[in-house]
């Protein structure tokens, strides 16, 4: 079987590799890249450990092909902090006691990215639904709800700033 | 989990897929979202040669309304059609079947044709598409070929497609007067495929009686499947709790399950026929809501 060449930008960085065909996106970030924030918990599609963004799309790392990414923009949990700043997501997840073992937690933040970009101001059934295809076997998820709440209230906070700055320039 | 080995192609043109799967006729696999393909292939159930990836092709994707049919590109994820019949609640029905399929990382990459051409039993398309008496839209290089859903689910990922087509378009007619649809399934947990699940389109003639019928009932057979005996108990019908209840009950009769982790036979012949009850409640009060 021939290798194929690819490209793609991984958290802003341009990588290149030659994979095999059948290399799953999840190993190409793990393996070839080393990024081992992304997990594999499941490996079938179910457990979204391994959750990272395609071109901006949360999608399953362990049920993408590497060629499939090839021409894509990837982002996964190491590409969430600002330096030594935490992304509000994170924070969250550590002001709230979102996570007991932290398996879950790249995927759970990398989904609840997701969902905020589409919805910033989520009720809790509608986190509850966002992260439906992210399990976690330790908090029982009352606290990555929380977290998840936390950041949502941040984010729109900081979202505003900018609104009422230009506000004030425009007066 | 590791794929089998094969080789990869991503034609730039849909002439060039069909091309490719002419010349490797039965060895090559289209890919499309991959959320039913790599699963098998990791499992090692499916082992083709080359799989060809439909992500470059250009059209078959997005949805077109024209005076006969809603016309749904077979690469459209579940995630588009989910916001398209979303906007305005004007697909209710459609918003329910692509916005209960799997979890948001599964409806964000998996297709409607992807979904279709995988047949799995317990399906949530081809039960609404079986019930709608959707066309799909088959495509080789010597040309193009329509089959109605009715009759395109032939076993467990067994369909009419052969090996050098590729589903493009799936058609759904347009909504006649006083029809309404609904979908209505169960699952075990958050994501998981039905236990049961039953699609129900009924449509009013003027005097109030149930002109036509359609049920598809899904992950109670081989293969979802349209449960005629229901639809022939429901025509000429006045809508009543009484005549759901004989429409539910030759639901389960009509049903084929197999024991599994999901439940035992009797249990989830029960449910396809609470399935279909509780459908034909919704889609007769959306029919008759609708005018």
């Amino acid at each position: 079987m021939t290798t194929q060449h690819i490209s793609l930008t991984v958290n802003g960085e341009t990588r290149e590799a030659d994979v095999e065909p059948r290399l799953l996106l999840v190993h190409l970030i793990r393996d070839v890249f080393g990024l081992t924030g992304t997990h594999i918990g499941c490996d079938t599609s179910h457990c979204g450990a391994c959750t990272v963004h395609v071109n901006g799309t949360s999608a399953k790392a362990c049920t993408m092909l590497a060629v499939q990414a090839d021409g894509t923009a990837i982002k996964t949990i190491e590409g969430m902090a600002d330096g030594a700043t935490l992304h509000p997501l994170q924070q969250g997840f550590w002001d709230q006691h979102g996570l007991q073992c932290g398996f879950c937690t790249p995927g759970m933040i990398m989904q609840a990215a997701s969902l905020l970009a589409e919805n910033p101001d989520p009720s809790e059934a509608e986190i509850r639904e966002g992260i439906s295809g992210n399990l976690c076997r330790c908090t029982g998820y009352v606290n990555i709800v929380k977290a998840i709440q936390q950041a949502a209230g941040e984010m729109r906070a900081a979202a505003e700033v900018p609104a009422d700055q230009a506000a004030a320039a425009a007066s | 989990m590791i794929p089998p080995q094969f080789d990869y192609v991503r034609p730039s043109s849909l002439d060039d897929a069909l091309r490719i799967l002419t010349e490797r006729e039965g060895e090559a696999k289209l890919l499309a979202g991959g959320y039913s393909l790599i699963p098998l292939l990791k499992l090692r159930l499916a082992q083709p040669g080359l799989l060809v990836d439909l992500r470059d092709v250009g059209g078959m994707a997005g949805i077109v309304h024209s005076d006969d049919w809603i016309s749904i590109g077979a690469r459209t994820t579940h995630a588009e059609i989910h916001a398209h019949a979303s906007e305005g609640d004007k697909l209710p029905f459609l918003a329910e079947v692509a916005g209960g399929i799997g979890d948001p990382q599964v409806r964000n990459w998996g297709t409607i044709g992807g979904s279709v051409a995988h047949a799995d039993p317990a399906s949530d398309w081809s039960a609404a598409l079986i019930a709608l008496r959707a066309d799909i839209v088959c495509r080789s290089t010597t040309g193009e070929r329509v089959v109605n859903a009715r009759e395109f689910f032939l076993d467990t990922f067994v369909t009419a497609l052969e090996p050098t087509e590729v589903i493009t378009e799936i058609r759904i007619p347009r909504r006649p007067r006083h029809a309404g649809a609904a979908y209505d399934m169960l699952e075990r947990k958050a994501g998981d495929f039905s236990t049961a699940g039953s699609a129900a389109v009924i449509q009013l003639a003027d005097d109030g009686t149930i002109a036509k019928a359609g049920i598809g009932l899904t992950g109670v057979a081989e293969t979802p499947f349209a449960v005629t005996d229901a639809e022939a108990a429901l025509t000429g019908q006045r809508p009543s709790e009484e005549v759901f209840r004989a429409a539910g009950a030759a639901a389960g009769a009509q049903s084929r399950p197999v024991s599994d982790v999901r439940g035992p036979v009797e249990y989830k012949r029960a449910m396809a026929a609470e399935m279909t009850v509780r459908a034909l409640r919704r889609a007769t009060q959306r029919a008759m809501a609708y005018g």
